[in-house]
């Protein structure tokens, strides 16, 4: 297994930090899946971590000048790593304003990813940090349990307000409540709701706007006012909030009922900066279905990142 | 003199606690002299931010008018650390180390006390435009009166113990190594290092680079390793490198960062004396009016890590290219994939048959592996598992590590947080008894 690369644009590098820092927000441990075209930030729904997943994939030819790698074989052509997601983050926290990074899979004291950075000096010469972050190679038969979640199709999707703004009033209910509900219809409408005995507070946002469905879904038949409900974690919905650094101007919410009887809410986010970045993640928050107002768990948080330059 | 509780400095705010004899700054008078100095301007700050760098030390503060100046001076609570700066007569607009004819004073406060008067930096630039210390033997007080803008005074009157002489025994002259760079450019060498890290080893590398690297103990836990972190940097960003290749210490950051920072602020040339692990290593900084030593302690069992560093720096292929007047770093410069490379295959080998051809397919030179890479240790975890089917043992497994990555996270940090005691500093400076 082999793999180095190489990114040198001041932008990519910059925006590759922001990324590793919002996935040290949402996870302790991530899995780093190395593919010749791809890198992917894994985190599986496992209930030791809480029950927040999340999937995250880059295109390798946006951020990198240089890249190769070679897999597991020819036909799994893939690498799969758990890391420290802090780590990877601290390292890349000292890449910014960097002359040049390079990433490669290296065995020094043992296996790990090495990350090594060309900084400015004031003097002619130049300053290299690297940092050795230990990692655990995944054997193959356990790579199925990290291939990309299957997206359902949403009964209700919604564009999302401001972010910070959805935050801030997410970060009041927290102080109330532990839990939230999500309501979405149709019609643009999207509540951010807190029921507790003595209070119920709901924030209402209207015409948000709907984007036009992928596909003609079995929900077609439904009353554009009828309001799809997730009830889900305050804390992971703000950790998810709290952990964006990508800027974005556009945020996407769905809503799923799952034939297992679970609920799903996606979060989808798309960013348009100068140099034209499209970033579309998606938090699914999982609810088993039980009784209406009974005990969720947390379900997982996908994200997918694609960057076009 | 018993110490009194540091609650006596609280007289700070501004509606300061006046002297007891208003109008008077400085009552001195007595059998046992008394000393006082006025800082005045930018030095106030120059001031604080020494108190500042000792007090990542010691929790006591040594301080002793001398007639060349005024030193302040500190030792940790293991002695594996001590701190001096000494104030040349200059940096004061007035300076009198005792009355006419009498005995040199010395006191011992706390850190905590002296720190709080000159705690906000920003205060100080802003507003504080002078800063008279005064210490009387009669009244057993060591005053400090802070003259800020719009007539606020503050007056901080601090106990403080008779003591004796602090110093410890060094001599940057019998130190075979040294190094001098600006301050600025080992401060931002540190800057890559995570904030909770004890020990750093600094180490003398090949073609004269300086290699600053974290130090980790070996841990018999080897599952939670921690990221190892390296900056190297060239001879050119040092003005005077005389050391010896493969020399190397390591000794605390926490106290290096302190010197450090005042240093920057003071945009001063930083000077490192070191001997063999295991012998204190020096940390002088001077200008005309100050003068400022750090002796730290260093591990003595530097042995083998040294070696480690030699031995990566060899196992590292120079680039051919690397003439003198293109020093490029080797990781850098370094184009060539295979050597860095690893050959891990030995994790999926354990997956059966399916696995077993992809070694073989592997292209490529196999970089020289240890037998024992960490990844055989998975090798043996999990023969009993049945190829194909994920037991849940393996999650289980992967559970465990999630949580024990978080715990032993934790665990890592504590083991930093335990600072390099006098156990393991085992040469700390002699001190006199």
């Amino acid at each position: 297994m082999k793999f180095r690369g190489k990114i040198v644009d001041g932008a990519c590098l910059n925006h590759f930090t922001r990324i590793s820092n919002m996935i040290a927000k949402l996870a302790k441990t991530c899995t780093l899946r190395i593919s010749p075209d791809k890198l992917n930030f894994i985190l599986c729904d496992k209930l030791a971590n809480g029950g927040v997943s999340m999937w995250c994939e880059l295109e390798q030819e946006n951020f990198f000048s240089e890249f190769q790698m070679e897999g597991f074989s020819a036909e799994n052509n893939e690498i799969y790593l758990e890391l420290t997601s802090e780590n990877l983050s601290r390292a890349l926290k000292t890449a910014q304003n960097a002359r040049a990074l390079k990433i490669k899979l290296t065995n020094k004291h043992f296996p790990c990813l090495t990350v090594s950075v060309e900084l400015f000096s004031m003097s002619s010469s130049t300053r290299i940090a690297t940092h050795d972050i230990p990692i655990k190679v995944i054997p193959r038969k356990l790579w199925k349990d990290l291939q990309e979640p299957m997206v359902p199709d949403p009964d209700v999707s919604i564009y999302l307000p401001v972010l910070k703004t959805m935050k801030s009033v997410v970060e009041k209910m927290k102080n109330i409540s532990s839990h939230l509900v999500v309501e979405a219809n149709r019609d643009g409408e999207l509540n951010l709701k807190i029921e507790t005995e003595l209070v119920c507070v709901t924030t209402h946002f209207k015409d948000l706007g709907n984007p036009p469905l992928a596909s003609e879904s079995t929900s077609q038949d439904r009353n554009p006012e009828h309001m799809a409900e997730v009830h889900i974690d305050i804390r992971k919905l703000l950790q998810f909030l709290a952990g964006q650094q990508v800027n974005p101007t556009k945020a996407l919410c769905m809503h799923r009922i799952c034939h297992s009887g679970k609920k799903t809410l996606l979060l989808r986010v798309e960013t348009n900066e100068t140099y034209k970045v499209r970033i579309l993640e998606s938090l699914s928050i999982r609810w088993h279905h039980m009784a209406e107002s009974s005990l969720f768990t947390m379900g997982p948080t996908w994200m997918r990142i694609n960057q076009c330059l | 003199m018993g110490a009194e509780p540091a609650g006596a400095v609280r007289g700070k705010g501004p509606r300061a606690r006046r002297p007891r004899r208003a109008g008077q700054c400085w009552p001195w008078f007595g059998r046992r002299g008394s000393m006082k100095c006025l800082v005045t301007g930018s030095n106030v700050k120059v001031l604080g931010k020494a108190v500042h760098s000792l007090s990542r030390i010691g929790d006591e503060l040594y301080l002793e008018p001398l007639e060349d100046g005024l030193s302040l001076r500190t030792v940790n609570s293991s002695r594996s650390a001590y701190a001096c700066f000494l104030f040349a007569p200059l940096f004061f607009q007035q300076y009198q180390a005792t009355t006419p004819g009498q005995d040199l004073l010395r006191c011992k406060i706390l850190m905590k006390s002296f720190l709080s008067v000159f705690r906000s930096l920003v205060m100080l630039e802003k507003t504080v435009e002078k800063c008279c210390i005064s210490l009387n033997g009669q009244s057993s007080r060591l005053v400090v009166q802070l003259h800020c803008k719009f007539g606020v005074r503050k007056t901080h009157n601090l106990s403080f113990q008779d003591c004796e002489s602090l110093q410890a025994v060094f001599d940057p002259a019998l130190c075979p190594h040294v190094l001098r760079a600006p301050a600025r450019v080992l401060g931002e060498a540190v800057l890559p290092f995570p904030p909770a890290l004890a020990e750093v080893t600094l180490g003398i590398g090949r073609g004269c680079r300086v290699i600053l690297r974290s130090y980790h103990e070996e841990d018999a836990d080897s599952t939670v390793r921690a990221m190892v972190t390296e900056v190297c940097l060239g001879e050119e960003d040092f003005q005077q490198l005389q050391a010896q290749e493969g020399a190397a210490i390591t000794f605390c950051l926490k106290e290096f960062r302190g010197l450090l920072s005042f240093a920057e602020s003071a945009n001063l040339n930083l000077c490192i004396h070191f001997d063999a692990p295991g012998r204190p290593a020096i940390f002088t900084v001077k200008d005309s009016l100050l003068d400022g030593h750090f002796v730290l302690a260093t591990l003595s069992e530097t042995d083998s890590y040294s070696q480690d560093l030699g031995s990566l720096e060899r196992h590292r292929p120079v680039p051919q290219l690397q003439a003198h007047s293109t020093p490029h770093p080797d990781d850098f410069a370094n184009d060539d994939i295979d050597s860095y490379m690893i050959a891990m295959e030995t994790t999926i080998g354990n997956e059966g048959s399916r696995a077993l051809p992809s070694i073989s397919l592997s292209p490529g030179p196999q970089p020289p592996q240890s037998p024992g890479s960490p990844s055989e240790e998975e090798d043996e975890a999990e023969p009993s598992t049945v190829p194909g089917t994920p037991p849940p043992k393996k999650v289980g497994a992967e559970g465990e590590g999630g949580g024990g990555g978080g715990g032993g996270e934790g665990s890592r940090l504590q083991n930093s947080l335990v600072p390099s005691s006098s156990a393991r500093c085992s040469s700390a400076p002699s001190w006199p008894p």
